[in-house]
């Protein structure tokens, strides 16, 4: 397959240094985005308005609190669907059309649509499951985490 | 059924400032002041919870999450291993802590369709550096595993983040 037909919008060196200085850390302060600019050598209305820009243009995903939803109540689990080609989609439509499914992607093997479900409760995991299960036609695989080495998804810019 | 954690203690008030602020700090000058002003709290009170909520490890981290493809990072392998159950602990510490590797877990094999037991996600700028961090991950484990695969992404059909409702 194919590497994805991304357009990446081009970054100057100022645009990566804020990305890189805000993976985290970001002050807990009444003027953050002042404390960060003045690290930076910037204005705080230069920095919120490169912010404003890498957000519309999805450069960033994100900006803010990163939550571990399982020590708020909730539940995230990887699952996956070996899907047949003819049905993709129509099977990614579906999957997509739920709520919980927080990220979905195409992957080239068998197993090939890897998603990620988000719910409130443990519980909803199971039922969600079931769900895209009877939506589908076809399993689901979950692939609960039983142990975590490392997460740090920090990428330099 | 996900791993068991022990669940710092939430009340009403945090469970509402995350469905607040999950999607994002508004980018002006005070942001905690602007929340706590839909939340009907004082800026202070919104920093002292997000802080407590960093402390007890329900924040990761605030900050920036880059759309990995807009900054170069094009090939997205996902990395899985078969490994001996009785030295997977082990070796999963140390495959965690390669710095090119940006998740690291343990799942349950799904035999016969899936063998393998760790996960590791390489973020490159390409396939062909994605495979050599894959081949030193190999080395690194040796005989411990029994075989892998990398799967690599080829869509992203769908990433609006991970939320709770409200």
């Amino acid at each position: 397959m194919p590497e994805p037909t991304v357009v990446a919008p081009v970054l100057d060196a100022i645009d990566r240094r804020i990305i890189n200085a805000l993976q985290g850390d970001f002050p807990l302060v009444a003027e953050p985005y002042l404390q960060v600019a003045d690290a930076l050598g910037l204005s705080e209305a230069e920095l919120l308005q490169r912010l404003d820009a890498m957000l519309e243009h999805k450069v960033l995903t994100r900006f803010g609190p990163m939550f571990q939803i399982e020590r708020a109540g909730g539940a995230f689990v990887l699952a996956a669907m070996k899907v047949p080609e003819a049905d993709f989609d129509r099977v990614a439509a579906q999957v997509n059309a739920f709520p919980e499914v927080a990220h979905n992607y195409r992957r080239d093997h068998a197993l090939n649509m890897w998603f990620v479900l988000a719910t409130a409760t443990p519980e909803g995991i199971a039922s969600t499951v079931a769900a895209i299960e009877a939506a589908t036609g076809l399993p689901v695989f979950p692939f609960p985490k039983e142990r975590e080495y490392f997460v740090e998804m920090k990428l330099h810019a | 059924m996900p791993e068991a954690v022990t669940k710092p203690d939430l009340d009403a008030l945090d469970r509402r400032l995350i469905v607040a602020t999950q999607a994002g700090l508004p980018r002006v000058p005070r942001p905690y002041e602007v929340i706590g002003g839909q939340l009907g709290i004082a800026g202070d009170e919104v920093v002292a919870r997000l802080r407590r909520m960093l402390d007890t490890g329900v924040i990761r981290r605030i900050g920036v999450v880059p759309n990995h493809y807009a900054i170069g990072y094009t090939a997205n392998g996902m990395s899985v291993w078969d490994i001996d159950d009785a030295r997977i602990d082990e070796l999963g510490a140390l495959v965690g802590a390669l710095g090119f590797v940006t998740h690291c877990y343990r799942r349950p094999r799904r035999l016969p369709e899936w063998p393998y037991n760790l996960f590791a996600m390489v973020h490159s700028q390409c396939r062909e550096e994605v495979a050599a961090r894959v081949a030193e991950i190999a080395a690194l484990l040796g005989d411990a595993c029994r075989g892998h695969d990398i799967l690599y992404s080829t869509a992203i059909l769908k990433k609006t983040g991970l939320r709770i409702a409200g």
